[in-house]
């Protein structure tokens, strides 16, 4: 790659999202803008290597979008004989030729973008299909670097786009900020494709592919334009402080040979200070807001709780294990409830986190799940109930899919009884 | 990954007096650092005078001093830490600072993974 095509690459990664949402705006349909935004694209790596980048390069990508764009519908029209389509493009031209987006006021790019956010992670897609379609338009990736990413193949993912935006496009999907009762549940939806984004950055290891790692990253920018964006909405402020916190401890997640090592073995000298201070200020915005903290901001407030320990010794377990209550009773998941039992271990003795987990033993969703049978022979073992704790390990051993863990496993269940 | 950027004010110390214009300038491209979710840190820096330095020789020993300065033009007015997917896009946000009469310098970030295993051993920060 040139030095001006990596330059030209940059003010793209910069530019494409607002360039793709205000055409969005004026067309109505993101995957048509996004055509609209390349082909501007096209245009500056035609002339920007040789009359260098324009002073205002959104603008000057917005303008050609809009010319290109006017060109290819005139010269098309005249063979355009159906008149539904005539009719819907002639609108179109209108709406282009009137906006004019350097008189466009920074709330409304904002509005933009924010639509560009709810419509890429519309309901009405899969999973998969909101994050492909978020890493795509909001965060400039190409197709490649979202199936490296995400350890896939690129014509899956192609294919996954192409589906996505016809689906947006057949069902009519207003480009818009819902409002009101929708709101609320379209968020949760924003919400959960970028701690997708995040989480599938954090399970990557040291060795692999940088666009892998750099989900972490990604995730955590799109939280914080999220957060300028709708700063009323305190699960905002929730998700980036716990992702903030969580990718604080990126640099001590793994050992050496790439071995994963657990939160309270971690050498806390390696997590990022400067991390955890925007974490811990993303969370005063969260509680500073009317309301209790939902989901995110009590995982934020628990994930905070650890990095203000200096020392594994210093936690917080009775503060940890009241924020799992209100988890618990918030998500009503079991998972929350073991975690819970684990704090609550901590916090008032072991024979307190088995009581709790006394009352989870049954559920259905635990029942394959090897941390049931491992936090049990844990509890166990610091209750001196060793014989009973081996028999725990054993069983979690049983259970688990990964060779480490299980090997690590039957090596605890060994030492209960020697 | 993550970028220092340095801005040098190229003017003499005693005309660090910005007008109201420019503070408000410089305060809409921040803006729109913190709203691109790229912005981890800033600060601008007070003159030299009201700093001082340290200085060390062969036995690290360090030796305080207040002066001579260098000149203004050759000091760090203030900084930016930022977040960016490539050289080129930090770069790309330097050049839109909207501040006349300065240099600005992109310095990319150690990472504990820069090092090797046995300097990352050696670590007990922060």
């Amino acid at each position: 790659m040139t030095e001006a095509t990596r330059a030209i690459e940059a003010v793209w990664r910069i530019e494409s999202a607002r360039l793709i949402a205000g055409l969005a705006r004026m067309v109505g349909d993101v995957g048509l803008a996004e055509d609209m935004a390349q082909d501007a694209l096209v245009a500056a790596i035609e002339k920007w290597p040789a009359d260098g980048v324009p002073d205002n390069p959104g603008a000057w990508l917005m303008a050609t979008a809009k010319n290109r764009a006017i060109d290819r519908m005139r010269r098309e029209k005249t063979y355009e004989r159906k008149r539904e389509e005539v009719a819907h493009d002639t609108g179109v031209l209108f709406a282009m030729e009137r906006s004019d987006f350097e008189a466009a006021a920074d709330d409304e790019i904002g509005d933009d973008l924010l639509a560009l956010i709810f419509t890429c992670c519309h309901p009405l897609l899969s999973r998969e299909a909101r994050v492909a379609l978020t890493l795509r338009l909001l965060g400039g990736l190409t197709t490649g670097e979202i199936a490296r990413a995400f350890l896939g193949s690129e014509s899956t993912v192609a294919q996954r786009l192409v589906r996505a935006k016809r689906t947006l496009r057949d069902a009519k999907v207003p480009f818009e900020v819902p409002r009101g009762a929708e709101l609320e549940e379209r968020l949760g939806s924003v919400l959960e494709v970028i701690y997708l984004v995040f989480n599938e950055g954090y399970a990557a290891s040291a060795g692999e592919d940088w666009v892998r790692r750099d989900l972490c990253e990604e995730a955590l920018r799109l939280g914080r334009i999220l957060a300028e964006l709708a700063p009323a909405e305190p699960e905002v402020h929730g998700l980036v402080a716990l992702m903030e916190i969580q990718a604080s401890r990126l640099g001590a997640r793994h050992g050496p040979d790439g071995e994963p090592v657990l939160l309270l073995d971690q050498d806390r000298s390696r997590w990022d200070p400067l991390l955890i201070v925007r974490g811990r200020q993303a969370l005063e915005r969260a509680e500073a807001l009317p309301g209790p903290l939902g989901p995110y901001g009590l995982q934020a407030a628990i994930a905070a709780c650890h990095a203000r320990a200096l020392r594994p010794g210093e936690t917080d377990w009775v503060r940890i294990s009241a924020l799992y209550d209100a988890l618990a009773q918030i998500s009503g998941s079991p998972i929350v409830e073991l975690n819970r039992a684990v704090a609550v271990g901590m916090a008032f003795g072991p024979e307190a986190g088995l009581e709790l987990l006394d009352r989870i033993k049954d559920e259905p969703a635990l029942q394959n799940y090897h941390l049931l049978p491992s936090v049990r022979g844990d509890l166990l073992e610091k209750a001196g109930r060793t014989e009973e704790a081996s028999a725990e390990f054993e069983r979690a051993a049983e259970l688990t899919q990964n060779e480490r863990e299980r090997g690590l496993l039957l090596k605890r269940a060994r030492l209960q009884v020697d | 990954m993550r970028f220092m950027m340095f801005m040098y004010p190229e003017i003499e110390e005693q005309d660090w007096n910005p007008t109201p214009e420019a503070v408000a300038a410089m305060g809409r491209y921040n803006e729109e650092l913190q709203k691109a979710g790229m912005l981890l840190s800033m600060d601008g820096l007070r003159p030299p005078s009201d700093g001082g330095n340290v200085v060390f020789d062969a036995e690290a020993k360090a030796t305080i001093t207040d002066g001579p300065f260098t000149e203004a033009k050759e000091v760090v007015g203030g900084y930016w830490l930022i977040q960016a997917r490539s050289k080129e896009e930090a770069l790309e946000w330097a050049s839109r600072c909207p501040d006349a009469n300065c240099r600005i310098e992109v310095r990319r970030v150690f990472e504990m993974e820069d090092f090797p295993q046995e300097v990352q051993d050696a670590y007990e920060g922060p």
